[in-house]
């Protein structure tokens, strides 16, 4: 529905050459941020309006009596609709382990949260179709139950940092939201994601537009195909740093790919790009001792090397 | 009036604060409005998500930023 009117608005009225570099890269950059933009609307107000039932007191209330398995699947499940911002990490975290939510599970939590946020999915499934949002989603969850049991299994309880804590004597009322309340939240909730993430997501659909329409296919192909196995590990650790930009990097990668970047190398990226924030872990120091904050990321970055290496093998 | 904001600075604590300070002055109340930056106190707050608002050391919201309309409505009560 998008494509034709923009075809018409390029070629017709502003009287652009069919198939010259630029009236490409054009089309292909419009179609993409309104086709983006009307994705990021609906289905984060959407989302939002879902995860008004998913309180952190009620997830942390159903988290404490998990054990073992089911509480990593659940934590890594409920990682997905709790809202969640990496600057409220330390007294989520704090707040998990008081409750008595087991360490493994609440890491599940740490892990599956930032990952796999509305954006990114948007993102992917506007830009790579659903069958590579669902691969996201599949491994992040994985990542983040396999992280969240090895974590328990290692018994570092001791390795967390003892704070005083007073039992949450809050928001008893706010719980109740009445359908109103539940709509002006998403619609708020919504508008502040927009005007955080427009600019990233434009330069990134800019760039990606550049991309595609002007570097020759295949540049990347040596570099960053699938014979280039130092490649995986190269792009988890690029991602680290840009965590704040997750809806920028998303369509310079999927313009990558078409330029021989390999489609598991991508993967890991944006994975390590979400999941691995280089902000959430200098928070999360003020509450884990070094050791188990180093032991949390290599965890997760070896499984995103992992993830990497695996769909390089069946993505081709 | 004792008012505090509680989160350890990122945007959307500085953007309640702003609308916190705009919400007592419209009032024109006495209210003294302090940032609690220091994750130790926020933590025996027992608050889950940042921003969020206490009055009189109770706290009255969490991780979200309210506006000056509803902030006026809570701080009237």
């Amino acid at each position: 529905m998008i494509k034709p009117i923009i075809d018409w608005l390029i070629y017709d009225i502003l009287k652009m050459q069919q198939g010259s570099l630029f009236a490409e890269a054009l089309n292909f950059f419009l179609y993409d941020t309104i086709k983006i933009f009307l994705l990021l609307t609906v289905i984060i107000f959407i989302v939002s309006f879902i995860r008004t039932f998913f309180s952190p007191e009620r997830t942390r209330a159903i988290l404490s009596h998990k054990h073992k398995f089911t509480g990593n699947v659940l934590a890594a499940l409920l990682g997905i609709v709790t809202p969640f911002c990496s600057c409220s990490a330390v007294p989520l975290f704090l707040g998990f382990i008081e409750a008595g939510v087991p360490l493994g599970a609440t890491f599940s939590f740490l892990v599956s949260s930032p990952m796999i946020n509305e954006v990114a999915l948007i993102m992917l499934w506007g830009l790579f179709g659903w069958k590579i949002a669902l691969i996201y989603i599949g491994s992040g969850l994985s990542i983040a139950i396999l992280s969240g049991i090895i974590i328990g299994k290692l018994k570092v309880e001791n390795l967390v940092e003892k704070f005083s804590y007073k039992k949450p004597a809050c928001c008893a009322e706010e719980l109740k939201q009445t359908f109103n309340d539940r709509i002006v939240f998403s619609r708020d909730y919504t508008k502040d994601i927009l005007k955080t993430v427009w600019l990233y997501v434009i330069i990134g659909i800019g760039l990606g537009a550049w991309i595609h329409g002007y570097v020759p296919a295949d540049l990347l192909a040596k570099y960053a195909g699938r014979g280039n196995w130092l490649a995986v590990p190269f792009a988890t650790l690029v991602g680290i740093p840009l965590y704040s930009n997750a809806a920028g990097v998303i369509p310079l990668v999927s313009a990558l790919t078409e330029k021989g970047v390999a489609m598991g190398t991508a993967l890991a990226f944006m994975m390590a790009v979400t999941g691995l924030s280089l902000p959430e872990f200098i928070i999360l120091r003020k509450v884990m001792k070094l050791k188990l904050l180093i032991i949390f990321i290599c965890v997760v970055g070896v499984g995103i090397i992992i993830t990497g290496y695996l769909f390089n093998l069946i993505l081709g | 009036m004792k008012i505090e904001i509680l989160g350890v600075g990122c945007p959307k604590c500085k953007q309640l604060t702003v609308n916190v300070e705009a919400a007592v002055k419209e009032l024109n109340i006495a209210a003294e409005i302090s940032k609690v930056t220091d994750i130790d106190k926020i933590i025996e707050y027992g608050v889950m998500m940042t921003p969020a608002l206490a009055i009189d050391g109770t706290i009255v919201l969490a991780g979200k930023i309210l506006s000056k309309e509803e902030i006026k409505k809570i701080i009237s009560k």
